[in-house]
């Protein structure tokens, strides 16, 4: 009989253990709040180099596959214009990737403490979706969570580095305020209501990154002279990288081609 | 002779804790396991907005909620109208499992679902089922209240080990903690010994029913079970590019996931029936040869 209090009293302290929770700031609606860190250095755009390229892509353009929400009624009637589409590869027009996060990887001055920005960075939650499905954000930097749909969503931020969270957000509730401490590429969010639902957030300890949109280009201005290691990454051909050098007041091109 | 109102009560409670497994099947495979963000409450209520994913991460709850009630009530009735202590003692060991599992699904929701919560989630829930299928197959008429000086039925538990390793192998792919390779392998070396305990039983025993019956469930459900193996791999592997989990998959990995626990419970039922029949005084049949007349 004592092994069973025993198995009880496991339970308990168990069921205590998981009583602790992640560090969150929630604000009301359309207010924006601003990180605490305002000191640091910034990027030298009037004698730093500048990269920009293009993320292409060689290859037949995928077909994006159609999300089933039939299950989900207030889902589906977002989307009734057209039938919802995965992300996962976003070709556009031009022949470039939509969705590519670029940053560098190294090479940056060591012991220098970059200023965190003091905007936030909005991820919202519209038609069951994210909406930016890639985002980037400095180490510290606010992310502004909104719900925008008139259903539940819960956003459960899956990182390797950083401490993994998970809270719910009801439709017309205050946005979250969430900050990631360390440099993280990437990580992965999920919504487990609507499990279509996938973001990624690239956080960087400095701010020399971009997220590639509708024309595929990036462009990484305000760099100090160096060789530097630049990472696009891509959320279903993973990263690739290229290693270039600048002078002061280079501009130099860097192009990635991420192939099927 | 246990009463058959215990006999059939302890049947309902094993197969209440299968269904609990098939739901929490479901919750994984469905990605709902943090549908709901809070525990024990749900959503800040008692019955949360029935959408999405919170319609399988609330019906997995209150089936835990209720299989807890029930084997709760097996190990008082046991107490109060069961001789054999041993018995009593499973009854017991049942309850404090699902409470255990009960706060590990807690500490799940709570700590944002680490993998190794979950991977013991999965592997206790298994264990939870084989007590229930215990307290089952010591309730069974025709079984002797004691069984003085029989050796443990080394094979069949040791396929049922076997299998238990396993469904950690499995739960750890799953989980997204473990390659499926070590799977794989675990597949093969705990089909082998079970398919060598049903094997065993049926070339010694094969005019005894009991023993019949239940090294032929082993190896019945042991084949099916490699078969669903196949089929939740290869659905995985056919849907890998859709942009949500697909039906054909949710069903085959939580078919997958079931079948475990009947071939895990069809292991332990073995051993205690052969531990029970396994006559001592027939040397020869312990040994592996064939049965005299």
């Amino acid at each position: 009989m004592n092994k069973i209090w025993i198995a009880v009293g496991l339970a308990g302290a168990l069921t205590l253990a998981g009583c602790g929770g992640g560090e969150k700031t929630e604000t009301k609606q359309g207010e924006t709040a601003a990180p605490a860190a305002a000191t640091g250095a910034t990027p030298d755009l009037t004698n730093g180099a500048t990269i920009t390229g293009k993320v292409i892509f060689d290859g037949a353009k995928p077909v994006m596959k159609t999300i089933d929400m039939s299950a989900n009624p207030t889902c589906m009637n977002a989307h009734k214009s057209s039938p919802p589409k995965s992300e996962e590869v976003v070709v556009n027009d031009n022949g470039t990737l939509k969705n590519a996060f670029v940053w560098v990887k190294s090479g940056l001055p060591d012991g220098t403490t970059w200023q965190i920005p003091a905007t936030t960075v909005e991820l919202n939650q519209t038609g069951c979706m994210y909406d930016p499905h890639v985002i980037g954000i400095m180490a510290g930097q606010n992310i502004d969570i909104k719900n925008s749909d008139p259903t539940n969503h819960n956003i459960h931020p899956m990182p390797a580095i950083n401490q993994e969270w998970n809270e719910s957000q009801p439709p017309g509730s205050a946005d979250k305020m969430q900050s990631f401490p360390r440099q993280e590429v990437m990580v992965p969010v999920k919504c487990q209501i609507h499990n279509w639902m996938r973001a990624y957030i690239g956080v960087v300890s400095h701010p020399f990154y971009a997220v590639t949109g509708s024309d595929g280009t990036f462009s990484l201005k305000g760099l100090p002279p160096g060789t530097y290691v630049i990472q696009a990454w891509q959320e279903k051909y993973g990263p690739q990288e290229q290693t270039i050098t600048v002078a002061a007041k280079d501009s130099k091109t860097a192009d990635f081609t991420f192939k099927p | 002779m246990p009463l058959p109102g215990l006999r059939r009560f302890s049947v309902l409670v094993s197969v209440a804790t299968l269904l609990l497994v098939v739901a929490g099947g479901l919750v994984t495979s469905e990605d709902a396991s943090l549908a709901i963000s809070d525990w024990p409450l749900n959503l800040g209520r008692l019955i949360p907005p029935m959408e999405g994913g919170i319609r399988y991460a609330f019906a997995h709850r209150i089936l835990a909620a209720s299989v807890a009630i029930l084997i709760l009530a097996l190990a008082l009735w046991q107490q109060a109208a069961e001789a054999r202590a041993w018995v009593r003692r499973l009854g017991w060991t049942a309850v404090a499992t699902v409470l255990a599992q009960a706060a590990l699904g807690g500490a799940m929701v709570k700590l944002a679902d680490p993998k190794t919560l979950s991977i013991a989630h999965a592997c206790l829930a298994q264990l939870c089922f084989g007590f229930t299928v215990a307290i089952v197959v010591a309730n069974l008429p025709g079984v002797p209240r004691a069984r003085a000086g029989a050796s443990p039925a080394m094979v069949p538990l040791l396929a049922a080990g076997a299998l238990f390793v396993q469904t950690i192998l499995g739960a750890a792919v799953r989980h997204g903690a473990m390659a499926i390779v070590p799977h794989m392998l675990g597949a093969g070396v705990s089909s082998a010994l079970a398919m060598w305990a049903g094997l065993q039983v049926l070339m010694r025993h094969m005019e005894t029913a009991p023993l019949r019956r239940a090294a032929t469930l082993l190896l019945g459900l042991t084949f099916f079970q490699v078969f669903l193996g196949f089929a939740a791999w290869s659905s995985r592997a056919a849907t890998i590019d859709d942009p949500q989990p697909m039906p054909v998959m949710i069903w085959a990995t939580v078919a997958h996931v079931t079948a475990g626990s009947l071939v895990f419970g069809a292991a332990i039922a073995l051993s205690m029936i052969v531990y029970w029949h396994d006559e001592p005084a027939r040397p020869n049949l312990a040994r592996g040869g064939m049965a005299v007349a």
